[in-house]
């Protein structure tokens, strides 16, 4: 059996009418992994699906689980040494969801060391590989849960989303990643790297499949404080009203630009109702707000790592000094970068200077972006201003891959659904583009996104 | 001047009224439980857990701000306190600030001194206690230090007064007066070991403060500020510069020990708990709670005396909250009951509730009433006792009463010795009583014994 090509839905379909069974479909894609995970390094822990039968709308399905999410049973690392052996007693909300509906799960995927990257590089368990050309980066953080679903490892994955990392590993792989309405998804369960920022998002080959499974797991979680119930109803055809902010096109490389606008003029063909408006007022703000809120948070999450219940065994002199600096070592480069940040962020003196302002900013973000999407059903630009770059190519300047976040945060600061799909080719890549809509219009950008998805053909193997 | 001594306290207090924990449904009774029972992701700080608030935590903690005069914030916050200590499982403690943009729960209250000094009350604030440590033997010779997360989570206020106090003395009758006033809201700190922890803030001559953290108990405070005082002013003598530092209190040498390198300013890295909504205080929500409480126990004597009640039997219903609620409750139904409902209260009722060691009355009172109402009727005061009995164990009370007059009984009576006659003529006065009121009873009951009584003796005397 060869299920390249097939979205989640027909699979499901033809388990349903009997012509394949669900065994096969889990089989497939565990073999694929297997063969696949050397050169990609998509998980950091598969599993054997057993053959239990499971009833529910997933029929018994294997997904993939990006590895901070917590399961049950199984290791959770967040692709840290700190967690490298630590089994969570309890399943995140989203995965219990997943199995009550007759999900399981495949695998756990690689990631950059507790979500924190764009790349896919900061892993301790090795970087992962671009399905599309091994030696370029798969976008980050959720690289494994991308490059899962690209290279036919997973139907599906779920994936998180603080500043992009749903988004940007789903547009360098060419496939569709979706950041839902902060709270949409509970987070109870997902290890935190900046709790105001970030959701469980999702990972698919189309549209249709990712809006399927975002309604399995979407809604209120008593759990969870910040989470609350989106409309999940769907409006019937309309007639999207889109809006471009020209300034976010002309930040892309132009190979990036040359696609982006060439989608614009097929949808505007196709009857959708594009406007352009020059630029948002608060553009240069966006990746320091986003930065500073985001090291804050992490560096308090992260406190807790602190080799005591946590992380391999520390051999230490009996000075809680020397200890301290010998248990947290094992965090990886950029971790440690992030926290000494946060700590300095949020240190007496700077705290009003950095923090406040920080979420100030957001919140004056936040009051434009819904000033300027009035009237319009979703924001419409490129996803990554770049393509792919080589592994190790950024290492060198980290500035590289922190600029190429400026297109991601804004959803994040606003807490929007956003969408990235893929909206154009240049050779073995593609060019991502995100739909970003007003909280609370989760189904509303998935429905434009589908209606795109048919008219771009981006991906039209014939087979969906 | 020069010898002034300021003391302020800093009072933690356990709602011990809660039957869960500040941020999880796990239990809060975990004194005498094997360690580590009462345990949950959210309490032990697992990576992905998400404190939600314990609504009834805000209930119980603004009884306290309203005994104290103080007063709420229509919103307040949580915030994150970060500190490295091996039983604080997260490496932050969840708690409320008042600086950073934040707002503590309540502001300026106050408490009166037995002196009549009033002592001011800064602000009043929620929190989660931490675990235990637990050394086996003593923290020196101990191999391993064992931690018991049980009372990880339970609900503090932190009551923080302004450097009010000028003695030693002052500072245990806060603590005493303070304990009191909990108890008028069912807070018995008294019944619960370390339900109550004191740190006790104390500067000598206008010198810098020094605080003594963890004293147990008005007693041990005193005895901190004593030995405190006597130090500072010590080294006051001997032209010793006093240092701000925070000092241990050693319950078993009643001194005060430093602790070592605390000379820099403490750096808590304050921020605002993100996974935590605001905490929003409604006019309704105070109503509820100031129904609940009732006031003071001076404005319950206030109210009883106001009613015409003698002091004595005011005094000893107002000391209890459930003597005072029962009596506003039979005052309600009926007012002209109010005197007899006094008596009946701080006689019988407290008679009963010591003797049988009842915890709690009934809410419904209407058996009370009803009793009450027919109290004259009831023959002695061992049937009354037996009534009261009834209500008190929630049994359902009808007083019966077929006879409201001697009329009614009189032609049964004579009806009683007439049948007989020949059976009674013989025997001596008492026995011939004590048969005739053998039938008497079996036929109108012990509740009619008074009326019979008289009415028998009435007619016998009447008979040859």
């Amino acid at each position: 059996m060869n299920l390249e090509g097939y979205s989640l839905l027909s699979i499901l379909k033809e388990i349903e009418r009997g012509s394949i069974n669900v065994e096969d479909v889990n089989d497939f894609y565990y073999k694929k992994s297997l063969q696949l995970n050397d050169k990609i390094n998509a998980y950091i822990t598969l599993l054997k699906p057993d053959d239990k039968k499971i009833n529910g709308n997933l029929k018994g399905i294997a997904l993939a689980i990006k590895d901070n999410i917590s399961t049950k049973g199984i290791k959770t690392t967040c692709a840290s040494k700190m967690l490298e052996s630590y089994v969570p007693p309890y399943d995140a909300t989203a995965v219990s969801k997943l199995k009550e509906q007759g999900g399981r799960i495949l695998g756990k995927t690689n990631m950059d060391e507790f979500a924190m990257g764009s790349s896919g590089e900061n892993s301790a368990f090795g970087p992962t590989r671009n399905p599309l050309n091994n030696d370029y980066v798969t976008g980050g953080s959720s690289s494994g849960s991308a490059a899962a679903v690209a290279a036919n490892m997973a139907p599906i994955s779920l994936g998180s989303d603080t500043g992009g990392s749903v988004r940007a590993p789903a547009s360098f792989t060419g496939i569709v990643g979706f950041k839902p309405s902060y709270g949409a998804v509970s987070r109870y369960g997902l290890i935190a790297y900046a709790n105001s920022l970030e959701v469980i998002g999702i990972l698919g080959k189309y549209t249709k499949d990712v809006k399927f499974l975002f309604k399995l797991i979407a809604g209120r979680d008593p759990l969870d404080s910040t989470s609350l119930n989106v409309e999940l109803n769907e409006k019937e055809q309309f007639k999207p009203k889109i809006l471009v902010i020209k300034s976010f096109v002309e930040l892309s490389k132009d190979e990036v630009k040359k696609e982006f606008y060439r989608s614009i003029s097929k949808i505007d063909e196709e009857g959708f109702d594009v406007k352009f408006i020059n630029s948002f007022s608060l553009t240069e703000y966006l990746l320091s707000a986003y930065y500073t809120i985001a090291c804050a948070e992490a560096s308090t999450n992260l406190s807790r790592y602190d080799g005591i219940r946590y992380g391999p065994k520390v051999e230490s002199t009996g000075n809680w000094r020397d200890y301290i600096t010998k248990a947290r070592s094992f965090f990886g480069p950029e971790v440690k970068a992030r926290i000494m940040m946060g700590t300095f962020i949020l240190s007496a003196g700077y705290y009003e200077t950095y923090y406040l302002r920080a979420l100030q900013l957001r919140k004056l973000i936040r009051q434009e972006f819904e000033k300027i999407i009035k009237g319009y059903d979703a924001l419409y630009i490129p996803t990554m201003p770049v393509l792919p770059w080589r592994i190790g190519e950024a290492i060198e300047d980290p500035k590289m891959a922190y600029a190429s976040d400026v297109l991601t945060v804004l959803p994040n600061l606003t807490g929007s659904p956003a969408l990235s799909l893929p909206v154009g080719r240049v050779r073995e890549f593609f060019v991502g583009g995100q739909l970003i809509g007003l909280r609370g219009d989760d189904i509303k950008v998935l429905k434009i996104a589908e209606m795109m998805e048919e008219i771009l053909k981006v991906k039209d193997d014939g087979r969906n | 001047m020069m010898e002034e001594i300021k003391v302020g306290l800093e009072v933690h207090v356990q709602l011990v009224t809660l039957k869960t924990k500040l941020f999880c449904s796990c239990s809060s009774d975990y004194r005498g439980k094997p360690p580590n029972v009462n345990i949950c992701p959210v309490c032990t700080g697992l990576p992905g857990s998400m404190p939600t608030l314990n609504k009834r935590a805000v209930e119980e903690a603004l009884k306290v701000v309203f005994m104290l005069n103080a007063q709420p914030y229509a919103t307040s916050y949580f915030f994150r306190k970060t500190y490295f200590y091996p039983d604080l499982p997260k490496n932050f403690q969840i708690t409320q600030y008042d600086k950073a943009g934040g707002y503590p729960l309540a502001h300026d209250g106050s408490l009166k001194l037995t002196n009549g000094k009033v002592v001011r009350i800064e602000r009043i604030h929620l929190e989660e206690d931490p675990g235990r440590i637990y050394y086996e033997g003593s923290r020196a010779t101990a191999k391993y230090s064992l931690i018991d997360y049980n009372r990880s989570g339970i609900a503090l206020i932190e009551i923080v007064t302004a450097p009010d106090m000028s003695s030693a003395e002052e500072a245990r009758d806060f603590v005493e007066r303070l304990t009191t006033i909990l108890s008028d809201v069912g807070i018995n700190v008294r019944d619960y070991e370390g339900a109550l922890r004191v740190d006790v803030n104390v500067s000598y001559a206008g010198g810098e403060r020094v605080e003594v953290k963890n004293v147990t108990g008005a007693a041990s405070v005193e005895k901190a500020v004593v030995y405190e005082v006597f130090r500072q002013k010590t080294m006051h003598e001997k032209g010793i510069k006093v240092v701000r530092e925070t000092r241990a209190w050693d319950e078993k040498r009643r001194i005060t020990i430093g602790s070592r390198g605390k000379e820099f300013e403490e750096e808590y890295r304050y921020m605002p708990e993100p996974d935590l909504p605001p905490v929003i205080i409604t006019e309704a929500l105070m109503q509820k709670v100031k129904d609940e409480i009732g006031g003071s126990q001076e404005e319950r004597y206030n109210e009883i005396v106001n009613d015409g009640i003698n002091e004595e039997l005011a005094k000893k219903i107002s000391s209890d909250k459930q003597l005072y609620s029962v009596y506003e409750k039979v005052k309600f139904y009926e007012p002209t009951l109010k005197q007899l409902a006094a008596n009946v209260l701080a006689n019988e009722i407290s008679y009963l509730m010591k003797r049988y060691s009842v915890k709690s009355l009934p809410d419904d009172v209407s058996g009370l009433v009803e009793i009450l109402q027919n109290y004259k009727s009831i023959p002695d005061h061992d049937t009354a006792v037996d009534y009261l009995k009834k209500w008190i164990e929630g049994e359902k009370v009808k007083v019966s009463l077929q006879v409201t007059s001697v009329n009614e009984i009189h032609d049964d009576v004579v009806k009683a010795v007439a049948e007989n006659y020949d059976k009674i003529k013989n025997l001596e006065y008492t026995k011939k009583f004590e048969f005739l009121m053998g039938i008497l009873i079996r036929k109108f009951g012990k509740e009619n014994k008074k009326v019979l009584v008289e009415e028998l003796t009435k007619v016998l005397s009447e008979t040859p």
